[in-house]
């Protein structure tokens, strides 16, 4: 596997796996990230995957040598990553999101399919159907950025902010769409709303998403949002 | 038990921070100050990462319901017990029925409240920080408040022993401290100019050689958009030499952004776990406590380091920490008999 390791402070490096958002280079990213969930050096405290980088963190104090810290470091991660084939797709897990679209929630929605002639079912329609994957999680706790929408429903950021945007509030910005794990001011055209949490605070996992995660958005009536409850669609 | 009885202005619970979940987007948070955080612990025979109170420019007046052990450590905040002052960096003993009161900041910007035995709130993700955004960890997920009753943990027996030294010592007083303190290297209290040591950053290149220099050279302001998860600074504006778009990657504390409108950004406590403007530069660990004391109007300079340098100071001190830790229980040791 090609990389480059670079220091990010005195505590972390930085490992770069292309320069480009693209399928290859996150198949790298889950790739080397499965790798150090199986390699648990002591000396690691954590590694936060990126678009096309992974980043360890570490103690310097849990690493015996002669050397610095990095050079020791480096020296573990590199022969770690020269055995590394990216070839293999893992089966990437697939997340239903139950969407609530338009009305209350999705206050922007009629304005989205305005800016793009289409009518507010063409972008329900649009939007339930993409295939989608998540990058990385970041921003935010749980947070998904999220590749894979149509162009035809992009729309630019609004001009004026809202200063809340409440916790599940999926929404348009660009040509991405994201979901907003907790409540947040922001930009984004906001085209409906999820009852399903995405940050779970006291879960065995804080979020319902992980990089590496397909994501199926499954449009439901606000009756349906109404007497949602967790655990019942997975 | 401590009572609060005016919260102050940003007075919060923090540990040294929560790791394992930036990948999930959870911010690290803790404490801004790690070196009087860890002092302050040290000093009252707790582990380093007991949860402290982190008080912020205006501190808070509380009531001790019991005896207690504690230590002020980080900024002078003036503290005050029944009208006394109180000395920082060394334990303090206080008789239940004590008033602490925290008046005008004198030097720094954060105060570190230890207590033998630490507040006893519950971990979330494995740590005892205050992350107020998401309103987790901490108590009750947010910034202290009037009538918060904390609750305080069993001590150690270090913590006993320096205790019951300093009960012997005031009899009828309401508190009683130590005559001595730690080394004044440890006191990272702000200089007149302010220098912190930075390596240069991932994508330092991407600037103008004027830029590069400017940053190196001049003082920038911080400006009172700054808070715990970042100071915004004002002075030269930094400019790329060609506008280049960055993805999104991990940022740690002290990592120098710059956006578009030129004006940079040091991430700190409460910074997001990834972010995508240019680094310009990494203030290096050593340093990160000189930055936690800084408050709007103060000026920094940054002094370039070299990436081997930073990690010699970092185990430099890391070396004078240990050495302290050991030299405050033979301390107590020696008195005690």
């Amino acid at each position: 596997m090609d990389f480059t390791l670079e220091p990010l402070g005195d505590t972390a490096v930085i490992i770069e796996l292309g320069t480009d958002i693209n399928l290859d280079t996150h198949q790298k990213v889950k790739t080397v990230s499965k790798a150090l969930d199986e390699n648990l050096y002591d000396w690691m405290i954590e590694y936060v995957p990126g678009f096309t980088t992974v980043s360890v963190f570490y103690d310097p104090m849990k690493i015996n040598s002669e050397k610095l810290p990095y050079e020791n470091v480096a020296k573990q991660l590199i022969s770690l990553l020269k055995n590394l084939n990216a070839g293999e797709d893992t089966e990437a897990r697939v997340v239903t999101i139950p969407v609530c679209y338009g009305g209350e929630f999705g206050p922007d929605l009629e304005e989205v399919a305005e800016h793009n002639g289409l009518t507010p079912e063409e972008v329900i329609e649009i939007h339930s159907n993409g295939d989608y994957l998540v990058y990385m999680i970041g921003f935010a706790p749980g947070f998904p950025y999220i590749g894979g929408m149509s162009e035809k429903i992009a729309a630019p950021r609004r001009k004026d902010p809202r200063l809340k945007i409440p916790a599940g509030s999926v929404g348009i910005a660009g040509k991405q769409t994201g979901v907003y794990p907790i409540e947040t001011p922001g930009g984004w055209q906001l085209i409906g709303k999820t009852p399903r949490a995405l940050f779970l605070p006291n879960g065995e996992s804080p979020s319902l998403l992980k990089a590496g995660d397909k994501i199926k958005f499954e449009p439901i009536t606000i009756e349906e949002f109404q007497n949602w409850e967790e655990n019942e669609n997975d | 038990m401590i009572k609060i009885t005016k919260p102050g202005l940003l007075t919060s619970v923090q540990d040294l921070g929560r790791y394992g979940y930036q990948k999930f987007g959870v911010i690290a948070s803790g404490v801004m100050d790690q070196t009087a955080h860890r002092i302050a612990n040290l000093l009252v025979g707790n582990d380093e990462n007991a949860a402290t109170l982190e008080l912020t420019l205006l501190g808070p007046d509380m009531e001790f319901e019991k005896d207690a052990l504690i230590s002020i450590c980080g900024g002078d905040l003036s503290p005050k017990i029944d009208g006394n002052s109180v000395k920082l960096w060394r334990p303090v003993f206080v008789r239940a029925g004590s008033k602490l009161k925290f008046g005008g900041c004198k030097t720094g910007c954060r105060a570190y409240l230890a207590v033998a035995g630490g507040y006893t709130v519950n971990d979330v993700m494995e740590s005892k920080s205050t992350y107020v955004r998401a309103g987790i960890g901490g108590f009750n997920g947010r910034a202290l408040l009037a009538d918060d009753v904390l609750e305080i943990g069993k001590s150690s027996e270090l913590s006993q022993q320096i205790a019951s030294l300093l009960a012997d010592q005031s009899e009828e007083e309401k508190f009683a401290q130590v005559t001595w303190s730690i080394a004044s290297e440890f006191m990272t209290l702000s200089e007149s100019k302010p220098k912190a040591r930075v390596i240069k950053g991932r994508q330092y290149d991407w600037f103008t050689k004027e830029s590069q220099i400017k940053f190196f050279s001049e003082p920038f302001e911080i400006t009172s958009k700054s808070d715990r998860m970042g100071y915004r600074l004002k002075g030269s504006k930094l400019e790329l030499e060609n506008e280049q778009e960055m993805l999104s990657e991990a940022v740690t504390f002290g990592t120098v952004q710059v956006p578009s409108e030129g004006n940079p950004i040091i991430l700190l406590a409460d910074r997001q776990t990834t972010g995508g403007y240019p680094k310009i530069g990494q203030i290096a660990s050593v340093d990160h406590s000189l930055m936690a004391q800084l408050k709007p109007g103060d000026k920094v300079s940054f002094v370039e380091i070299t990436h081997e340098e930073a990690q010699k100071l970092y185990l430099h001190r890391e070396d004078q920490i240990q050495q302290l830790k050991q030299g405050i229980a033979l301390k107590i040791k020696q008195q005690s008999k």
